[in-house]
Protein backbone atom coordinates (compact mmCIF):
# COMPACT_ATOMS: atom_id res chain seq x y z
CA UNK A 1 0.00 0.00 0.00
CA UNK A 2 1.30 3.65 -0.88
CA UNK A 3 1.45 5.70 2.20
CA UNK A 4 3.01 8.35 0.71
CA UNK A 5 1.30 11.79 1.47
CA UNK A 6 2.82 15.69 2.54
CA UNK A 7 3.20 16.62 5.60
CA UNK A 8 0.34 18.43 6.10
CA UNK A 9 -2.30 15.43 5.76
CA UNK A 10 -0.27 13.28 7.75
CA UNK A 11 -0.40 16.02 11.00
CA UNK A 12 -4.01 16.61 9.14
CA UNK A 13 -5.43 13.12 9.17
CA UNK A 14 -3.38 11.96 12.71
CA UNK A 15 -2.81 14.61 15.62
CA UNK A 16 -6.26 15.59 17.70
CA UNK A 17 -6.67 18.53 20.05
CA UNK A 18 -5.93 16.79 23.27
CA UNK A 19 -4.01 13.73 21.93
CA UNK A 20 -0.45 12.51 22.80
CA UNK A 21 2.32 12.31 20.56
CA UNK A 22 5.75 12.04 20.39
CA UNK A 23 8.36 13.47 18.18
CA UNK A 24 11.28 10.94 18.48
CA UNK A 25 15.14 10.72 18.23
CA UNK A 26 17.53 11.80 20.56
CA UNK A 27 19.60 14.75 19.64
CA UNK A 28 19.60 13.05 16.00
CA UNK A 29 16.75 12.74 13.41
CA UNK A 30 14.19 15.11 15.50
CA UNK A 31 11.79 16.46 12.92
CA UNK A 32 11.42 19.48 13.16
CA UNK A 33 9.08 19.90 10.32
CA UNK A 34 6.43 17.92 12.08
CA UNK A 35 6.29 20.00 15.04
CA UNK A 36 6.43 22.87 12.84
CA UNK A 37 3.28 21.71 10.95
CA UNK A 38 1.38 20.68 14.27
CA UNK A 39 1.92 24.75 15.10
CA UNK A 40 0.73 25.89 11.74
CA UNK A 41 -2.47 23.68 12.06
CA UNK A 42 -3.17 25.18 15.59
CA UNK A 43 -3.87 22.12 17.42
CA UNK A 44 -4.30 21.83 21.11
CA UNK A 45 -3.89 20.38 24.68
CA UNK A 46 -1.69 18.05 23.20
CA UNK A 47 0.33 15.69 25.90
CA UNK A 48 3.85 16.28 24.18
CA UNK A 49 5.91 13.08 25.48
CA UNK A 50 9.83 12.61 24.58
CA UNK A 51 12.93 11.99 26.84
CA UNK A 52 14.92 14.87 26.10
CA UNK A 53 11.72 17.56 24.86
CA UNK A 54 14.38 20.15 22.96
CA UNK A 55 14.19 23.24 20.69
CA UNK A 56 10.99 21.72 18.97
CA UNK A 57 8.85 20.78 22.05
CA UNK A 58 9.71 24.68 23.39
CA UNK A 59 8.49 25.94 20.10
CA UNK A 60 4.99 23.78 20.80
CA UNK A 61 5.34 25.44 23.70
CA UNK A 62 5.51 28.87 23.24
CA UNK A 63 3.26 28.40 20.33
CA UNK A 64 0.32 27.16 22.93
CA UNK A 65 0.05 23.77 21.40
CA UNK A 66 1.15 21.65 24.66
CA UNK A 67 -1.20 21.28 27.58
CA UNK A 68 1.19 18.43 29.46
CA UNK A 69 4.70 17.70 29.03
CA UNK A 70 6.20 13.90 29.86
CA UNK A 71 9.93 13.76 29.99
CA UNK A 72 13.08 13.45 31.26
CA UNK A 73 15.28 15.96 30.21
CA UNK A 74 14.67 19.12 29.61
CA UNK A 75 16.99 21.36 27.86
CA UNK A 76 18.90 22.59 24.70
CA UNK A 77 21.62 20.35 24.40
CA UNK A 78 25.39 21.17 24.93
CA UNK A 79 23.64 25.02 25.27
CA UNK A 80 21.29 25.72 27.70
CA UNK A 81 17.41 26.46 29.14
CA UNK A 82 14.33 26.16 27.04
CA UNK A 83 13.04 29.22 27.63
CA UNK A 84 9.50 29.00 26.81
CA UNK A 85 9.06 25.93 29.77
CA UNK A 86 10.77 27.86 31.98
CA UNK A 87 8.40 30.26 31.46
CA UNK A 88 5.12 27.94 31.98
CA UNK A 89 6.72 26.13 34.96
CA UNK A 90 8.44 28.35 37.21
CA UNK A 91 7.07 29.95 40.57
CA UNK A 92 6.36 33.34 38.81
CA UNK A 93 4.60 31.71 35.60
CA UNK A 94 0.84 32.27 35.08
CA UNK A 95 -0.47 29.86 32.78
CA UNK A 96 1.15 26.60 34.02
CA UNK A 97 2.30 23.45 31.84
CA UNK A 98 1.41 20.46 33.16
CA UNK A 99 5.10 18.47 33.83
CA UNK A 100 5.18 14.44 34.60
CA UNK A 101 8.80 13.40 34.91
CA UNK A 102 10.88 10.75 34.84
CA UNK A 103 15.13 10.12 34.52
CA UNK A 104 15.68 8.66 31.13
CA UNK A 105 15.56 5.02 32.08
CA UNK A 106 11.70 5.45 33.42
CA UNK A 107 10.91 7.38 31.02
CA UNK A 108 12.18 5.15 28.00
CA UNK A 109 11.10 1.79 30.61
CA UNK A 110 7.78 3.19 30.07
CA UNK A 111 7.83 3.16 26.06
CA UNK A 112 9.09 -0.51 26.29
CA UNK A 113 6.09 -1.61 28.22
CA UNK A 114 3.69 -0.06 25.54
CA UNK A 115 5.30 -1.34 22.79
CA UNK A 116 6.25 -4.86 24.40
CA UNK A 117 2.24 -5.46 24.85
CA UNK A 118 2.70 -5.10 29.05
CA UNK A 119 1.03 -3.42 31.43
CA UNK A 120 4.08 -2.08 33.13
CA UNK A 121 7.86 -2.17 32.94
CA UNK A 122 10.26 -3.52 35.76
CA UNK A 123 13.63 -1.39 36.78
CA UNK A 124 16.17 -1.14 39.20
CA UNK A 125 15.97 2.22 40.03
CA UNK A 126 14.77 5.04 42.02
CA UNK A 127 16.26 3.22 45.32
CA UNK A 128 17.07 6.87 47.13
CA UNK A 129 16.19 9.91 46.03
CA UNK A 130 13.03 12.38 44.76
CA UNK A 131 12.00 11.55 41.34
CA UNK A 132 9.51 8.48 42.78
CA UNK A 133 8.30 11.00 45.53
CA UNK A 134 7.14 13.18 43.31
CA UNK A 135 5.81 10.96 40.63
CA UNK A 136 2.89 8.73 41.68
CA UNK A 137 3.25 7.28 38.49
CA UNK A 138 6.42 5.15 39.56
CA UNK A 139 5.39 2.12 41.94
CA UNK A 140 7.61 -0.70 43.21
CA UNK A 141 7.25 -4.94 42.96
CA UNK A 142 8.70 -7.43 44.94
CA UNK A 143 10.11 -10.12 42.45
CA UNK A 144 8.25 -13.36 42.43
CA UNK A 145 11.57 -14.92 42.22
CA UNK A 146 14.19 -13.29 44.62
CA UNK A 147 12.31 -11.09 46.60
CA UNK A 148 14.19 -7.71 45.33
CA UNK A 149 12.04 -4.50 45.19
CA UNK A 150 12.52 -3.16 42.01
CA UNK A 151 10.85 -0.22 40.40
CA UNK A 152 7.91 0.11 37.94
CA UNK A 153 6.22 2.55 35.57
CA UNK A 154 2.74 1.89 33.69
CA UNK A 155 3.15 1.44 30.10
CA UNK A 156 2.48 4.74 27.91
CA UNK A 157 0.94 4.59 24.60
CA UNK A 158 1.31 7.82 22.76
CA UNK A 159 -1.45 8.07 20.33
CA UNK A 160 0.73 9.46 17.68
CA UNK A 161 5.03 8.34 17.15
CA UNK A 162 6.43 10.48 14.02
CA UNK A 163 9.73 9.02 13.66
CA UNK A 164 12.54 10.42 11.16
CA UNK A 165 14.96 8.09 9.46
CA UNK A 166 17.03 8.27 6.53
CA UNK A 167 15.11 6.30 4.01
CA UNK A 168 11.98 4.44 4.18
CA UNK A 169 9.58 2.69 1.14
CA UNK A 170 6.47 4.07 0.41
CA UNK A 171 4.87 1.26 3.11
CA UNK A 172 6.95 3.06 5.68
CA UNK A 173 9.68 0.28 6.23
CA UNK A 174 12.31 2.49 7.70
CA UNK A 175 15.95 2.16 8.19
CA UNK A 176 17.66 3.90 10.19
CA UNK A 177 21.55 4.34 11.35
CA UNK A 178 23.51 6.17 13.44
CA UNK A 179 21.91 7.18 17.02
CA UNK A 180 18.83 5.32 17.60
CA UNK A 181 16.92 7.09 20.59
CA UNK A 182 14.06 5.48 21.30
CA UNK A 183 12.35 5.45 18.02
CA UNK A 184 11.60 1.79 18.05
CA UNK A 185 10.39 1.78 21.60
CA UNK A 186 7.92 4.72 20.97
CA UNK A 187 7.24 3.37 17.05
CA UNK A 188 5.58 0.21 18.69
CA UNK A 189 4.39 1.62 22.27
CA UNK A 190 2.06 4.16 19.52
CA UNK A 191 -1.30 4.06 18.29
CA UNK A 192 -0.09 5.45 14.94
CA UNK A 193 3.01 6.18 12.76
CA UNK A 194 4.52 8.62 10.88
CA UNK A 195 7.34 8.01 9.33
CA UNK A 196 9.09 10.99 7.48
CA UNK A 197 12.35 9.82 5.55
CA UNK A 198 15.43 12.20 3.37
CA UNK A 199 14.60 9.69 0.67
CA UNK A 200 12.12 7.11 -0.40
CA UNK A 201 13.61 4.38 -1.71
CA UNK A 202 12.34 0.94 -3.48
CA UNK A 203 11.09 -2.30 -1.28
CA UNK A 204 13.66 -3.49 -3.21
CA UNK A 205 16.80 -1.72 -1.92
CA UNK A 206 14.85 -2.06 1.68
CA UNK A 207 15.05 -6.24 1.02
CA UNK A 208 18.36 -5.87 0.51
CA UNK A 209 19.57 -4.65 3.71
CA UNK A 210 16.94 -5.91 5.98
CA UNK A 211 19.09 -5.64 8.98
CA UNK A 212 19.03 -1.65 8.89
CA UNK A 213 14.95 -1.66 9.48
CA UNK A 214 14.08 -0.44 12.39
CA UNK A 215 10.19 -0.21 11.80
CA UNK A 216 8.59 -2.27 9.51
CA UNK A 217 5.99 -0.73 7.49
CA UNK A 218 2.68 -2.62 9.09
CA UNK A 219 2.99 -0.75 11.77
CA UNK A 220 3.28 2.71 10.17
CA UNK A 221 -0.05 4.29 8.84
CA UNK A 222 1.71 7.31 7.02
CA UNK A 223 5.28 7.95 4.88
CA UNK A 224 6.38 11.56 4.23
CA UNK A 225 9.39 12.80 1.97
CA UNK A 226 10.79 15.64 4.06
CA UNK A 227 14.45 16.18 2.85
CA UNK A 228 16.06 18.20 5.38
CA UNK A 229 13.15 17.84 7.87
CA UNK A 230 15.37 17.68 10.75
CA UNK A 231 17.27 20.88 10.62
CA UNK A 232 18.79 22.13 13.21
CA UNK A 233 18.97 18.33 14.14
CA UNK A 234 20.93 15.99 12.24
CA UNK A 235 21.18 13.18 9.74
CA UNK A 236 23.47 10.54 10.15
CA UNK A 237 25.15 10.45 6.14
CA UNK A 238 22.92 13.50 5.26
CA UNK A 239 23.73 16.49 7.05
CA UNK A 240 25.53 17.87 10.40
CA UNK A 241 24.01 19.55 13.68
CA UNK A 242 23.64 23.32 12.88
CA UNK A 243 25.43 23.97 16.19
CA UNK A 244 25.26 27.93 15.36
CA UNK A 245 21.60 27.57 15.40
CA UNK A 246 21.13 25.76 19.21
CA UNK A 247 23.48 28.91 20.67
CA UNK A 248 21.65 31.60 18.77
CA UNK A 249 18.93 30.22 20.11
CA UNK A 250 19.66 31.38 23.54
CA UNK A 251 19.25 34.87 22.49
CA UNK A 252 16.11 34.09 20.31
CA UNK A 253 14.51 32.52 22.87
CA UNK A 254 15.32 34.22 25.83
CA UNK A 255 12.50 36.97 25.30
CA UNK A 256 9.12 36.05 24.28
CA UNK A 257 8.88 38.71 21.88
CA UNK A 258 12.14 37.95 19.53
CA UNK A 259 10.89 34.02 19.74
CA UNK A 260 7.42 34.89 18.51
CA UNK A 261 9.00 37.16 15.96
CA UNK A 262 11.41 33.34 14.93
CA UNK A 263 7.83 31.66 15.07
CA UNK A 264 6.17 34.32 12.99
CA UNK A 265 9.14 34.18 10.30
CA UNK A 266 10.51 30.29 10.44
CA UNK A 267 6.86 29.15 10.96
CA UNK A 268 3.59 30.76 10.50
CA UNK A 269 4.82 32.48 7.93
CA UNK A 270 5.61 29.91 5.69
CA UNK A 271 3.85 27.03 3.47
CA UNK A 272 5.37 24.32 4.15
CA UNK A 273 9.02 22.82 4.61
CA UNK A 274 10.66 24.15 1.35
CA UNK A 275 9.01 27.67 2.77
CA UNK A 276 11.33 27.06 5.68
CA UNK A 277 14.66 25.63 4.00
CA UNK A 278 14.68 29.12 1.27
CA UNK A 279 14.38 31.26 4.58
CA UNK A 280 17.69 29.91 5.83
CA UNK A 281 20.98 32.00 4.94
CA UNK A 282 22.68 30.89 1.57
CA UNK A 283 25.14 28.01 1.49
CA UNK A 284 24.08 26.72 4.78
CA UNK A 285 22.72 23.58 3.71
CA UNK A 286 26.00 22.72 1.69
CA UNK A 287 27.83 23.57 4.91
CA UNK A 288 26.09 21.21 6.93
CA UNK A 289 25.81 18.64 4.31
CA UNK A 290 28.19 15.17 5.62
CA UNK A 291 31.20 14.08 3.95
CA UNK A 292 30.96 10.62 2.73
CA UNK A 293 32.05 7.88 5.56
CA UNK A 294 30.81 4.55 3.17
CA UNK A 295 30.57 1.24 4.73
CA UNK A 296 31.61 -1.62 2.90
CA UNK A 297 28.17 -3.89 3.57
CA UNK A 298 27.62 -7.13 4.08
CA UNK A 299 27.01 -10.59 2.49
CA UNK A 300 23.48 -11.82 3.04
CA UNK A 301 23.66 -14.70 0.90
CA UNK A 302 23.30 -18.22 1.93
CA UNK B 1 38.78 33.15 24.80
CA UNK B 2 43.04 33.44 24.13
CA UNK B 3 44.89 31.74 26.59
CA UNK B 4 48.86 32.71 26.51
CA UNK B 5 51.46 30.41 25.79
CA UNK B 6 53.16 29.57 29.42
CA UNK B 7 49.74 30.50 31.55
CA UNK B 8 49.66 28.60 34.49
CA UNK B 9 46.29 26.81 34.51
CA UNK B 10 42.53 27.41 34.67
CA UNK B 11 40.14 25.99 37.04
CA UNK B 12 38.47 24.16 33.84
CA UNK B 13 41.85 22.57 33.22
CA UNK B 14 42.74 21.95 36.78
CA UNK B 15 39.83 19.80 37.20
CA UNK B 16 39.81 17.92 33.73
CA UNK B 17 43.38 16.91 34.63
CA UNK B 18 42.09 16.05 38.06
CA UNK B 19 39.52 14.33 36.78
CA UNK B 20 41.69 12.25 34.00
CA UNK B 21 43.96 10.77 37.14
CA UNK B 22 40.83 9.02 38.55
CA UNK B 23 40.42 6.93 35.84
CA UNK B 24 42.20 3.89 35.04
CA UNK B 25 43.45 2.39 31.80
CA UNK B 26 40.54 -0.59 30.77
CA UNK B 27 37.97 1.59 33.01
CA UNK B 28 34.23 1.28 31.28
CA UNK B 29 33.55 4.95 31.13
CA UNK B 30 30.06 6.21 31.11
CA UNK B 31 30.81 9.81 29.47
CA UNK B 32 29.17 13.08 30.10
CA UNK B 33 29.80 16.13 27.98
CA UNK B 34 31.73 18.99 29.00
CA UNK B 35 35.05 18.53 31.23
CA UNK B 36 34.06 14.78 31.83
CA UNK B 37 34.18 14.33 28.09
CA UNK B 38 37.47 16.37 28.40
CA UNK B 39 38.88 14.38 31.13
CA UNK B 40 38.41 10.51 29.26
CA UNK B 41 40.41 12.03 26.39
CA UNK B 42 43.21 13.09 28.45
CA UNK B 43 43.16 10.16 29.80
CA UNK B 44 43.25 8.20 27.00
CA UNK B 45 46.44 10.50 25.58
CA UNK B 46 48.46 10.58 29.19
CA UNK B 47 47.68 6.97 30.78
CA UNK B 48 44.81 5.17 30.21
CA UNK B 49 45.05 4.08 26.20
CA UNK B 50 42.39 1.48 26.40
CA UNK B 51 39.84 3.67 28.00
CA UNK B 52 36.08 2.14 27.11
CA UNK B 53 33.66 5.37 26.42
CA UNK B 54 30.30 4.71 26.30
CA UNK B 55 27.85 7.31 25.85
CA UNK B 56 24.15 7.46 27.05
CA UNK B 57 23.26 8.49 22.96
CA UNK B 58 23.82 4.93 22.29
CA UNK B 59 27.54 5.43 21.10
CA UNK B 60 29.57 2.17 22.91
CA UNK B 61 33.37 2.38 22.13
CA UNK B 62 33.63 6.06 21.03
CA UNK B 63 36.61 7.53 19.75
CA UNK B 64 34.84 11.06 18.59
CA UNK B 65 37.58 12.90 16.19
CA UNK B 66 36.30 16.41 17.28
CA UNK B 67 34.77 17.10 21.01
CA UNK B 68 31.47 16.28 21.14
CA UNK B 69 29.07 19.07 21.23
CA UNK B 70 26.11 17.26 22.64
CA UNK B 71 25.38 14.64 24.12
CA UNK B 72 24.21 12.76 20.60
CA UNK B 73 26.44 14.01 18.00
CA UNK B 74 27.68 12.59 14.62
CA UNK B 75 31.28 12.08 15.57
CA UNK B 76 30.15 9.54 18.35
CA UNK B 77 28.81 7.24 16.37
CA UNK B 78 31.68 7.43 13.25
CA UNK B 79 34.11 4.93 14.16
CA UNK B 80 32.23 3.96 17.38
CA UNK B 81 32.37 -0.17 18.11
CA UNK B 82 29.03 -0.53 18.38
CA UNK B 83 26.01 1.91 18.16
CA UNK B 84 23.09 0.55 20.50
CA UNK B 85 19.60 1.69 20.97
CA UNK B 86 19.30 3.58 24.47
CA UNK B 87 16.97 0.89 25.85
CA UNK B 88 20.55 -1.63 25.59
CA UNK B 89 22.64 1.28 27.12
CA UNK B 90 20.06 1.58 30.29
CA UNK B 91 19.32 -2.00 30.74
CA UNK B 92 22.19 -4.37 29.16
CA UNK B 93 25.12 -1.70 30.25
CA UNK B 94 24.09 0.23 33.19
CA UNK B 95 21.50 -1.73 35.10
CA UNK B 96 23.29 -4.97 33.90
CA UNK B 97 26.59 -3.59 36.00
CA UNK B 98 29.00 -3.16 33.14
CA UNK B 99 29.70 0.36 34.00
CA UNK B 100 32.46 1.00 36.28
CA UNK B 101 32.98 4.92 36.44
CA UNK B 102 30.62 7.93 35.80
CA UNK B 103 30.73 11.13 35.74
CA UNK B 104 28.01 13.75 37.36
CA UNK B 105 27.73 17.32 37.82
CA UNK B 106 25.00 19.22 39.24
CA UNK B 107 23.44 22.79 40.56
CA UNK B 108 23.54 21.68 43.97
CA UNK B 109 25.60 18.61 45.86
CA UNK B 110 25.28 17.97 49.72
CA UNK B 111 27.84 16.15 52.04
CA UNK B 112 26.71 12.75 51.28
CA UNK B 113 26.78 13.64 47.23
CA UNK B 114 23.46 13.78 46.52
CA UNK B 115 23.00 15.68 43.80
CA UNK B 116 20.26 18.08 42.42
CA UNK B 117 19.93 19.18 38.35
CA UNK B 118 15.91 19.32 39.04
CA UNK B 119 14.71 22.72 40.60
CA UNK B 120 16.14 25.34 42.91
CA UNK B 121 13.14 25.29 45.41
CA UNK B 122 9.63 23.70 45.87
CA UNK B 123 9.14 20.64 42.88
CA UNK B 124 5.64 22.11 42.04
CA UNK B 125 6.56 25.70 42.71
CA UNK B 126 10.00 25.88 41.71
CA UNK B 127 12.09 29.29 41.37
CA UNK B 128 14.31 27.93 38.63
CA UNK B 129 13.28 25.21 35.98
CA UNK B 130 16.62 23.16 35.54
CA UNK B 131 16.42 20.26 32.81
CA UNK B 132 16.64 17.20 34.99
CA UNK B 133 17.65 14.23 35.83
CA UNK B 134 18.49 12.41 32.41
CA UNK B 135 20.17 9.52 33.05
CA UNK B 136 21.72 10.90 36.10
CA UNK B 137 19.75 9.16 38.56
CA UNK B 138 20.51 5.61 37.24
CA UNK B 139 24.18 6.67 36.75
CA UNK B 140 24.01 7.00 40.41
CA UNK B 141 22.40 4.18 41.04
CA UNK B 142 24.32 1.79 39.02
CA UNK B 143 27.62 3.01 38.19
CA UNK B 144 30.36 1.03 40.36
CA UNK B 145 32.68 4.67 40.78
CA UNK B 146 31.08 7.88 40.43
CA UNK B 147 33.07 11.18 40.11
CA UNK B 148 31.40 14.30 41.15
CA UNK B 149 32.57 17.07 38.95
CA UNK B 150 31.46 20.54 40.22
CA UNK B 151 32.86 23.68 41.09
CA UNK B 152 32.67 25.00 44.62
CA UNK B 153 30.66 27.64 46.29
CA UNK B 154 28.00 27.83 49.37
CA UNK B 155 25.48 28.29 46.99
CA UNK B 156 26.02 24.43 44.80
CA UNK B 157 27.63 23.21 47.89
CA UNK B 158 24.49 23.02 50.45
CA UNK B 159 23.57 21.59 53.11
CA UNK B 160 20.53 20.09 52.02
CA UNK B 161 19.72 19.47 48.45
CA UNK B 162 16.05 21.20 47.20
CA UNK B 163 15.48 18.12 45.36
CA UNK B 164 17.67 14.84 45.19
CA UNK B 165 17.47 13.82 41.41
CA UNK B 166 20.48 11.23 41.97
CA UNK B 167 21.04 9.69 45.07
CA UNK B 168 24.78 9.41 46.83
CA UNK B 169 25.83 7.72 50.03
CA UNK B 170 22.97 8.36 52.08
CA UNK B 171 19.33 9.60 51.35
CA UNK B 172 17.45 10.76 54.37
CA UNK B 173 19.65 9.15 56.72
CA UNK B 174 19.17 5.86 54.87
CA UNK B 175 22.23 4.11 53.34
CA UNK B 176 22.62 3.08 49.90
CA UNK B 177 22.96 -0.70 51.29
CA UNK B 178 19.52 0.05 53.41
CA UNK B 179 17.75 1.62 50.33
CA UNK B 180 19.44 -1.75 47.99
CA UNK B 181 21.78 -0.05 45.49
CA UNK B 182 23.86 -1.63 43.06
CA UNK B 183 26.46 0.72 42.76
CA UNK B 184 29.57 2.22 44.50
CA UNK B 185 27.94 5.74 45.22
CA UNK B 186 30.42 8.75 44.95
CA UNK B 187 33.87 8.20 45.38
CA UNK B 188 35.27 11.86 44.94
CA UNK B 189 33.90 15.52 44.37
CA UNK B 190 36.45 16.80 42.22
CA UNK B 191 36.25 20.86 42.14
CA UNK B 192 38.44 23.88 41.52
CA UNK B 193 39.24 23.84 44.85
CA UNK B 194 40.79 21.04 45.84
CA UNK B 195 39.17 17.10 46.28
CA UNK B 196 36.85 15.84 48.39
CA UNK B 197 36.76 12.08 49.30
CA UNK B 198 34.06 10.22 51.20
CA UNK B 199 34.69 8.56 54.71
CA UNK B 200 33.30 5.33 55.98
CA UNK B 201 29.93 7.03 57.21
CA UNK B 202 29.35 8.07 53.48
CA UNK B 203 30.20 11.66 54.30
CA UNK B 204 32.74 14.01 51.91
CA UNK B 205 35.77 14.53 53.81
CA UNK B 206 38.30 17.36 52.45
CA UNK B 207 41.54 15.34 51.51
CA UNK B 208 43.38 18.09 49.06
CA UNK B 209 43.66 21.41 47.70
CA UNK B 210 45.60 23.20 44.96
CA UNK B 211 48.68 24.89 45.16
CA UNK B 212 48.05 28.44 47.07
CA UNK B 213 44.43 27.18 48.28
CA UNK B 214 44.09 26.58 52.38
CA UNK B 215 41.79 24.31 53.80
CA UNK B 216 39.92 27.36 55.74
CA UNK B 217 39.20 28.54 52.41
CA UNK B 218 37.91 25.79 51.39
CA UNK B 219 35.50 25.61 54.02
CA UNK B 220 34.44 28.84 53.51
CA UNK B 221 33.48 28.10 50.11
CA UNK B 222 31.16 25.11 51.38
CA UNK B 223 27.48 25.80 52.44
CA UNK B 224 27.84 22.66 55.68
CA UNK B 225 30.16 22.55 58.03
CA UNK B 226 32.89 20.76 56.12
CA UNK B 227 35.43 18.12 57.62
CA UNK B 228 39.24 18.55 56.68
CA UNK B 229 41.29 15.24 56.68
CA UNK B 230 43.71 15.01 59.02
CA UNK B 231 46.87 15.66 56.35
CA UNK B 232 45.01 17.36 53.27
CA UNK B 233 47.61 16.92 50.10
CA UNK B 234 48.23 18.89 47.72
CA UNK B 235 46.61 18.24 44.16
CA UNK B 236 49.01 17.64 41.20
CA UNK B 237 48.43 20.57 38.49
CA UNK B 238 48.55 20.07 34.95
CA UNK B 239 52.14 20.26 33.99
CA UNK B 240 53.11 22.06 30.85
CA UNK B 241 52.77 19.64 27.75
CA UNK B 242 49.62 18.94 29.30
CA UNK B 243 48.09 22.31 29.15
CA UNK B 244 49.58 22.27 25.58
CA UNK B 245 47.66 19.01 25.28
CA UNK B 246 44.72 20.71 26.30
CA UNK B 247 44.42 23.90 24.56
CA UNK B 248 46.09 22.95 21.33
CA UNK B 249 44.83 19.30 20.62
CA UNK B 250 41.65 18.21 23.15
CA UNK B 251 39.67 21.36 23.29
CA UNK B 252 41.40 24.42 21.09
CA UNK B 253 37.88 26.03 20.50
CA UNK B 254 37.84 25.92 23.86
CA UNK B 255 33.90 24.88 24.34
CA UNK B 256 34.42 23.42 27.67
CA UNK B 257 37.81 24.67 28.91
Amino acid sequence: MNKLCSMKEAIASSVRNGGSLVIDGFTHLICFAAGHEIIRQGFRDLTAIRLTPDLVYDQLIEAGAVRKLVFSWAGNPGVGSLHALRRRSEASSAERLELEEYSHFGLLSRLMAGSAGLPFWPLSNYQGGDIARVNPAIKTVQCPYTGRQLATVPALHPDVAIIHCQRADREGNAQVWGLLGSQKEAAFAARKVIVVAEEIVSTELIRRDPNRTLVPGIIVSHVVHEPWGCHPSFVQGFHDRDNDFYVKWEDISRQPETYRAWLEEFVYGVKDRQGYLSRLESGLLDKLRAKARICEGVDYGY
Amino acid sequence: MAIETGAGPTASERMAYRASQELRDGDVVFVGIGLPNLACNLAREIHAPGLFMIYESGAVGAMPERLPVSIGDPSLVTNSLAVVGQADIFQCMLQRGLIEVGFLGGAQVDRWGNINTTVIGDHANPKVRLPGSGGACEIAVHARRLLIVMRMSRRTFVESCDFVTSPGHRVNGRSREELGMPGGGPTRIITDLGVLDFDTTGEAVLTEVYPGVTPEQVRQSCGWPLRVAETVRQSTEPDASVLTLLREKLDPKRLYL
